[in-house]
């Protein structure tokens, strides 16, 4: 097991409460989904496809209106302030930025003027948004080297550290990442999440982390929540749900019984799961 | 047989310049389309509207007049002032702005993530509303447009050219509208300008930002309505200064927003996405119809102005899709 030296403190940065979402009036995602993501910690947000990780972030930073979503129940505090009705815009003036799922680079835009549209709300000066510059560009060396090339022909390593790049430049104090894994080389994997967890002792930043790989989230995580279709089944500290044996059978692919037959697999199908 | 091919040095001259003009109509595309994805079928009668309000402001005519006069039994018709045509200029461009709030306020905040066709049909309605709004406003009648430009041919650029005639009795020296002229050096600082913002200014990378990726840009903070605001006033400035350049040409009136139609082969050559493009196409239709009418007009009876472009453009859509410049679609494997 692995021991980090910063960790989450006791104070709650953003607190989710019992929020319902619909996209385009009549789809129900999420059912009521409560959680708090400590202040310097990293929490993760685990779960299968469409088990509304993804809808969560997107209700918290307030993309949910473009893709005709909307948070019907519910609140949404970021130190203690209701922030559902807020653009975008204004969240990240206010610490709190999303990597999106799938990257999402600017693909025409050279690397660094990638980095640069994250410094958009930014009003503290040209010195300090190019000091940031060279700090992203010291995390990710491989950048430095890409800078004049378009992103859009960068490989998808690259990518991810263009978009998580581009999140530090508006100097956030939290970070929403959407499934930093997804398509990459395991390899590719364990070096984004290292720099995430660098930065989050080293920047003290916080991180709310969708992931379906819950084998590595759990490895970099301090506290973590299962989702299952748009409720939290399960939350408790990385090392504990890493050590409790449903989540080792359904999310990590381990069991104490070996190999299971068939007839086992199916009575399993007809257990409640997680109901708590 | 030097007189033909001085001829056709002054065709493929007034070519050019022709070209200029459509190449400003299609800059205006080229902007709103790169920013949104939305295909501004308005794009003409912007242009049109503009010239309507710049005429309407530098001589003092009451807005609205016909209106209040129907409604009121009153016979208003001018404030009886002439405007400077500079102020009047400023003027009209802070209409312009106002217009891009009111598209961006009343039509497409309220279509954020519909499908390309739906804000084009959104155009389409705006052109028409435009039109009629233009019409209530200002009336109908075709207009004169004088803001100061020089026009008529350049009898300096004749008596220095009738050298190259050699003594020939049938050159006179090139003939080019002094009008013209001027539209060429107008476009030019107009495009190095719109280069220079979108490349090197922070409003500018925010707006090719909003380009490539809309969702992305929300998420690093950049507000898409006040993106979407400054470009469709770029455009709308843009299509003001088309609206002039024109509406000196050829007086101010409705087949003013037909230039539009002429800006879609332009775009087919030069590609939606590119700026470059847009005057590159212009100046390759400008003096393709020209020359062309110059060299096999005579063969078939002329008039091959009027379908040389769309020809050209057809040719380009089956063997070059994206155009000369257009952004080739990056895909990853």
């Amino acid at each position: 097991m692995q021991m980090l030296d910063a960790g989450p403190t006791d104070e709650t940065l953003l607190e989710v409460s019992n929020i319902e979402v619909i996209y385009n009036h009549v789809i129900l995602v999420l059912k009521g989904v409560s959680l708090k993501v400590p202040k310097g910690g990293i929490t993760a947000l685990l779960g299968g496809n469409g088990a509304g990780k993804t809808t969560t972030l997107k209700a918290i930073s307030n993309l949910l209106h473009s893709e005709r979503g909307e948070v019907t129940k519910g609140n949404i505090s970021y130190r203690g302030n209701r922030v559902q009705d807020l653009s975008p815009a204004e969240l990240v003036d206010r610490g709190v930025i999303q990597v999106m799922e799938g990257r999402h680079c600017f693909e025409h835009l050279t690397v660094e003027e990638n980095l640069m549209t994250g410094a958009y709300t930014r009003k503290d000066g040209k010195g300090a948004v190019d000091a940031d510059l060279d700090m992203v560009y010291q995390y990710f060396p491989r950048l430095k080297e890409r800078r004049r090339s378009q992103a859009g022909y960068t490989s998808g390593g690259e990518q991810q550290m263009v978009a998580i790049g581009r999140a530090i430049m508006s100097r956030p104090e939290t970070i929403l990442l959407d499934e930093p894994s997804m398509g990459l080389a395991p390899q590719l994997v364990e070096e984004i999440f290292n720099i995430v967890k660098n930065l989050n002792e080293q920047e003290g930043t916080t991180f709310l982390l969708a992931e379906q790989n819950t084998n590595v989230a759990l490895r970099f995580a301090h506290y973590g929540y299962i989702l299952e279709s748009g409720r939290v089944v399960m939350d408790g500290p990385a090392a504990e749900l890493r050590e409790n044996p449903d989540v080792k059978e359904f999310y990590l692919g381990m069991s104490d019984e070996g190999r299971k037959s068939f007839r086992d697999v199916r009575s399993y199908r007809r257990r409640k799961r997680w109901l708590s | 047989m030097p007189t033909q091919l001085l001829f056709g040095a002054e065709v493929f001259l007034n070519g050019l310049m022709a070209g200029v003009l459509y190449a400003l109509v299609a800059l205006g595309f080229v902007l709103i389309y790169k920013a949104s994805g939305i295909f501004n079928y308005a794009q003409g009668v912007m242009a049109l509207f503009a010239a309507l309000t710049l005429v309407g402001i530098m001589d003092g005519q009451v807005p609205f007049s016909h209106l209040i006069n129907a409604m009121l039994g009153t016979d208003v018709h001018h404030f009886g002032w002439h405007v400077n045509a500079l102020i009047s200029i400023i003027l009209t461009m802070g209409v312009m702005i106002v217009l891009a709030y009111c598209v961006q306020q009343f039509v497409f905040r309220h279509l954020v993530g519909q499908e390309p066709i739906i804000l084009f049909m959104a155009t389409i309605g705006l052109a028409y509303f435009m039109e009629g709004f233009g019409d209530l406003m200002w009336g109908s009648d075709i207009k004169k447009l004088d803001v100061g430009l020089p026009q008529g041919g350049s009898f300096w650029i004749e008596e220095n050219s009738q050298w190259l005639g050699f003594g020939n009795e049938e050159f006179y020296g090139f003939f080019l509208d002094q009008l013209d002229i001027v539209a060429t050096g107008i476009a030019a600082i107009l495009v190095i300008v719109l280069v220079l913002f979108s490349q090197y200014t922070k409003q500018g990378r925010a707006m090719r930002a909003v380009a490539d990726d809309h969702q992305a840009a929300l998420s690093v903070g950049i507000s898409l309505n006040f993106i979407w605001v400054m470009v469709w006033s770029v455009a709308g400035f843009v299509a003001l200064v088309a609206g002039i350049m024109w509406g000196a040409k050829s007086g101010v009136q409705f087949s003013l927003s037909l230039i539009a139609l002429k800006a879609l082969p332009v775009l087919m050559l030069g590609g939606f996405t590119s700026i470059p493009g847009a005057i590159v196409g212009g100046l390759i239709i400008g003096v393709g119809e020209k020359m062309f009418e110059f060299i096999v007009g005579p063969m078939v009876g002329g008039a091959t102005e009027n379908w040389f472009a769309y020809v050209l453009a057809l040719l380009f859509l089956v063997f070059r899709p994206q155009g000369l410049f257009g952004e080739k679609i990056i895909e990853r494997v």
